[in-house]
């Protein structure tokens, strides 16, 4: 279409790039370049000096909180994926579509709804004398301490990635082209073959897609190791919190702040390479 | 390869019941007399409700966060549209990057969101301030309506526009008469959906709000502190305010996908 150069392309265009550079890539450029900054008498004073990066990765209870947050995800990642791959099956093949798509709604919820209030709700739930553990009185067993340790930083971090990780795979599950399952029956694979050597690769980018976003998710999580992990040991991003909120050590939070980012990064690389690479 | 249908339905009920149990149970024990939360459960009652909403700062957080959810909504409901149709409409070098840079937001994490703005507002001297809290939101909600516009533009028959052009409309005018139109089901849908978001954002605010608190600011305040019935009441109201907000958004898309 030859017409004269206009400004109606721009005019869409500009926004993003003015406020999300200005309030996005600002703030992100700024903390980088805070872990590099000097803290004198309890201000800080830009500089370019190693110490923070110094104190900060030599100290052992960084790495430890590195190990717990990094563990931690992982385990919340695998579990969420392993727990919800039987409900994105179902609500993939067993039910009508309306069923599928009303469910999807109802997942769609409480993602979006006040975290916070739910993780408050389990620690009532979970509570030395809640009802969970009157439910496991009435069989004889317990109670439990369930608040306070991994256990009830894990509930929380199901909760708040659960619903995402079950829409992700039930998506890829349901747009499976259904000829290749049949195929696979017909050809005489059992249920488990099927399973394993057709629908899982099938719908691979998915269930790694699920996977990803769970870690992303409670790898930066604060509220779940806080309320319901007893914040000991701390994670990362308690550290951050900590650091800040307690003193003016800015640059070494920026300094937890970009190992953080740096991690995000390259597992979500190297998921969504693996993701993508033909014949895993 | 009938694997039993009843473990399956089964299992997605207990899903379900794990995903809603928090929300059930707040609004529940907002109801309940006990001071504590214990089994078997007390007698209904109002009372949390009251000593809540009698106490002035409640009124003025969700004041506050009324403000704040408004006019992030409307921001990022504005930005979200612009860069979904920039998407829509044009090719450009480096769109990858663009895109990259719009949907990027949501995975970084909050506490690290918090900490930059927090950094960055100081400089500009806004900490502390509701805008400050505002652009925030804006950057981090603006994703979620970009999505909900590309997916109505998607839609839409992009022939359309070029008809209105040839028509002798200027793009300005084809906007206005074609495209507004055709979007603005979505347009309000992710209007409610970025104020669902800055709702019930809690960490980022928490960072750069200073005295001027937002709904769930206050309650990681008071969560702090002991155990309080008066949580689940306001937490109950503000269940009730991201659930509609999000129902509504859902439904107006799903109203109009349906067509």
């Amino acid at each position: 279409m030859a017409r004269k150069p206009s400004i109606y392309p721009y005019f869409w265009r500009a926004p993003l790039l003015i406020w999300q550079g200005l309030f996005f890539v600002g703030p992100l450029i700024l903390m980088v370049a805070m872990s590099f900054w000097l803290v004198r008498n309890y201000r800080m004073e830009p500089d370019f000096v190693l110490a923070n990066w110094e104190r900060m990765l030599t100290r052992d209870y960084f790495w430890s909180a590195y190990q717990v947050t990094f563990l931690r995800a992982s385990i919340a990642a695998a579990l969420a994926s392993l727990f919800a791959f039987p409900a994105s099956y179902a609500l993939a093949f067993l039910v009508s579509e309306t069923t599928r798509r009303w469910a999807i709604f109802f997942l769609i919820v409480p993602f979006f709804t006040s975290y916070l209030v739910r993780v408050y709700a389990w620690q009532v739930l979970l509570a030395e004398s809640g009802p969970v553990n009157a439910v496991i009185g009435f069989v004889g067993l317990g109670p439990f301490t369930m608040l306070n340790s991994g256990f009830g930083a894990m509930v929380g971090y199901l909760t708040l990635i659960m619903p995402l990780v079950v829409i992700l795979q039930t998506f890829s599950l349901a747009a499976i082209d259904r000829n290749l399952i049949e195929a696979a029956w017909n050809l005489g694979a059992s249920p488990r073959r099927t399973l394993v050597r057709v629908i899982v690769p099938a719908a691979k980018v998915g269930l790694i897609l699920g996977a990803v976003f769970a870690f992303i998710l409670s790898f930066g999580d604060f509220v779940s190791p806080f309320y319901l992990g007893g914040s000991k040991p701390p994670t990362l991003s308690i550290l951050i919190i900590d650091t800040t909120k307690s003193g003016q050590q800015w640059p070494r939070a920026a300094v937890v702040a970009v190992m953080m980012i740096l991690t995000l990064f390259t597992v979500a690389f190297a998921a969504v390479g693996a993701a993508y690479r033909r014949n895993a | 390869m009938r694997l039993p249908i009843l473990f399956f339905r089964l299992y997605l009920l207990a899903l379900f019941c794990f995903v809603f149990a928090p929300i059930v149970t707040s609004t529940v024990f907002s109801f309940n007399s006990d001071r504590f939360p214990t089994m078997p459960l007390g007698h209904f009652t109002t009372q949390w409700y009251q000593t809540a909403f009698a106490r002035p700062e409640v009124w003025e957080a969700f004041r506050n966060s009324v403000t704040v959810a408004l006019s992030a909504a409307t921001l990022s409901t504005a930005l979200g549209f612009a860069t979904a149709y920039t998407d829509f409409r044009f090719g450009f070098r480096f769109k990858s990057a663009y895109l990259a840079l719009a949907l990027l937001p949501p995975t970084i994490p909050l506490v690290i969101m918090g900490l930059a703005m927090l950094a960055w507002l100081g400089q500009l001297g806004l900490s502390g301030s509701i805008t400050g809290i505002i652009i925030a939101h804006t950057v981090m909600a603006a994703p979620f309506a970009m999505a909900i516009c590309r997916m109505r533009l998607q839609q839409m028959d992009a022939s359309l526009e070029a008809a209105a052009w040839n028509l002798g409309a200027s793009p300005w005018r084809a906007m206005r008469v074609v495209v507004v139109p055709f979007c603005l089901p979505a347009v309000i849908s992710a209007f409610c959906l970025t104020a669902a978001v800055s709702f019930d954002e809690f960490i980022v605010a928490w960072f750069v709000s200073g005295l001027n608190k937002t709904v769930p600011v206050m309650i990681l305040e008071i969560l702090q502190g002991n155990v309080d019935p008066q949580i689940n009441a306001i937490g109950t109201v503000v269940f009730v305010t991201s659930i509609t907000l999000v129902v509504a958004a859902q439904l107006l898309l799903l109203g109009k996908t349906a067509r």
